[in-house]
């Protein structure tokens, strides 16, 4: 991706090349007991997710996944302990982290470019460039043929996609993605991943990516976060990350044994 | 294949010709089996008083002022009941505030409330706008806040995690998710208006379609009186209808299925005794078609949008 100053007056890949120089934030939490206040699910959490990092969460389901996630988003806050963003408290819902909900999060009312438009509108982003802003993700996702249309005339998929676009189209320094391909088929699945790497590619952010399938969580992620009775069991580093090559890796499969024997399965 | 809106057309026209027929035949004929229509005007009769009074300055007053009445009423009670609903369906404190208040007024019928608005309103006037406006308040009110509260929570979250307000919330995910159900309630408060606007003309109007029903009773002129109430049907048949209209064209982003309301959609049966091939066949070579269907099934929509 190109740094040249000049590119960030354009349009065509604002997205890209305004993230360029903006960093990931760094995610904490200390000590932290997470959960609604009468349901504590997870104690103990101790994790830092670094800048620009991708951390995958994996386990069981119930395990409190996506109450780490909801968290980090800011509509739960913890229990005890803390969770900072750059080392100050985290204290609510903010652009800079934008959440991935697993289905159904697009507002019916409006078009997969409404939707997209939706958090530069909030962003304060004039009409016209949000309209072309959200045009060219459409385009990065492969949607600028459905930009018109309503997330209901379109496949569960291409809904994903949209989701995607809209997280990403105000360039968050943090993306929190909550099982997001989790109801899709095993084959649009794996073309999703390989979206979602290309579109964080050079962006900075840093992610959480939970998601309950282990081949998933080590193709994605840099490292990886076990979730198991009401802890985060062990995090581990994941050899040759986003490489499809890496399958067969015998440092990969060893992990893959471990992650699923811890899992239980 | 659907029936053709034409055909539709015939058909409602049709009903109301039956029961005019039916009216004017047991009139003409002054049936007199416990039910007694002798005294009772024919359809001409009506009709021609309906002519004369068409002809009249007074009918065009009565209508106007009926009409601005229920609009006025009915406009206050549509901001009133959609703003209060979603305050009470968004606030504790508001919902403990008004809440009591709110659910022993309910109860009360409007035009049980012409004593207050003659205590309450220096003008008739007023009043029958207030008994108007309250009639439609409460039906709105309730859909609201039932609506409100309906709302699925992940696209307040999802809207809340892109930096989202308060404002921003209230205006790109309550107000736009909670329309159908505004609608429901809306269509509700229209009927409730037009009840009341007519009694409460009855009672205490000067000018109105009920003040003049009302009249024409008084003084026997039975015909007079039931050209107010083909009046009062044909317009609250009206302002339904483009109640109606608005709410359709304002949701239209909701999935609709593709029920045909008066009849199941007849689809070509394939023959019992074709072989499994030949449908099979069929069926691949259909399926282009299927999506066309989906198109056409939208056109319909639109086209028939206008049959409430």
């Amino acid at each position: 991706m190109s740094t040249s100053s000049e590119t960030v007056e354009t349009v065509a890949a604002p997205a890209a090349t305004s993230r360029e120089d903006v960093h990931g934030t760094r995610l904490t939490f200390r000590a932290a007991v997470l959960g609604r206040p009468d349901a504590p699910v997870l104690h103990d959490v101790d994790l830092d997710v670094a800048p620009g990092e991708i951390l995958t969460v994996v386990g069981p389901s119930g395990c409190g996944k996506s109450t780490l996630l909801r968290t980090l988003a800011g509509l739960l806050s913890p229990l005890a302990g803390a969770v900072e963003q750059d080392g100050s408290p985290l204290t609510g819902p903010s652009a800079d982290r934008a959440l991935v909900f697993q289905e159904d999060a697009l507002l019916p009312w409006r078009t997969l470019r409404g939707n997209v438009e939706l958090p530069l509108a909030i962003g304060g982003v004039p009409r016209a460039e949000r309209r072309s802003r959200a045009e060219s993700w459409l385009g990065r996702v492969g949607l600028s043929a459905q930009a018109g249309q309503l997330p209901h005339r379109v496949s569960g998929g291409q809904r994903q996609r949209a989701q995607l676009a809209r997280a990403l189209a105000d360039s968050p320094r943090a993306v929190l993605m909550d099982e997001p391909f989790g109801a899709l088929d095993a084959q649009t699945r794996s073309g999703m991943q390989d979206l979602l790497v290309e579109v964080l590619r050079g962006s900075g952010a840093t992610v959480v990516f939970v998601t309950h399938d282990v081949d998933e969580a080590l193709f994605l992620g840099d490292r990886v976060a076990l979730l198991g009775a009401g802890r985060v069991a062990s995090v581990r580093d994941v050899p040759r990350p986003r490489d499809r090559g890496a399958l067969d890796d015998p440092a990969r499969a060893a992990l893959r044994r471990a992650v699923l024997s811890s899992l239980g399965t | 294949m659907t029936r053709r809106p034409l055909a539709r057309y015939a058909l409602r026209a049709a009903s109301l010709a039956t029961a005019l027929g039916l009216w004017q035949l047991l009139t003409s004929v002054d049936v007199d089996l416990w039910l007694r229509f002798s005294q009772f005007p024919t359809v001409t009769d009506v009709a021609r008083a309906f002519a004369d009074r068409l002809s009249g300055a007074d009918y065009w007053t009565d209508l106007t002022d009926s009409l601005t009445r229920i609009l006025t009423g009915f406009a206050l009670a549509a901001v009133l009941g959609v703003a209060t609903g979603v305050l009470v369906a968004r606030s504790r404190l508001a919902e403990d505030l008004l809440g009591p208040v709110l659910e022993v007024v309910r109860p009360i019928p409007a035009i049980a409330l012409v004593p207050v608005a003659i205590l309450l309103f220096p003008s008739n006037e007023q009043g029958i706008v207030f008994i108007t406006c309250t009639a439609a308040f409460f039906p709105v009110l309730v859909s609201t806040r039932h609506a409100v509260r309906a709302l699925t929570p992940v696209w307040e979250e999802a809207v809340r995690t892109l930096g989202g307000g308060r404002l921003r919330i209230l205006g790109s995910v309550v107000l736009p998710g909670a329309l159908p159900g505004i609608f429901g309630g809306l269509s509700v408060g229209i009927g409730v208006s037009w009840i009341c606007v007519i009694s409460a003309e009855m009672i205490s109007g000067q000018y109105g379609v009920g003040y003049r029903t009302w009249q024409d009773y008084t003084v026997v002129n039975y015909p007079g009186v039931f050209v107010g109430m083909v009046t009062i049907g044909v317009l609250g048949w009206v302002t339904s209808t483009a109640v109606e209209l608005l709410g359709r064209r304002l949701t239209r982003w909701l999935p609709r299925t593709s029920y045909v309301p008066g009849g199941r959609p007849r689809t070509a049966v394939p023959p019992l005794a074709a072989p499994v091939a030949v449908k099979a066949e069929r069926n691949a070579e259909n399926q282009p078609e299927a999506q066309h269907q989906d198109h056409d099934e939208t056109e319909q929509e639109a086209r028939d949008e206008h049959l409430v």
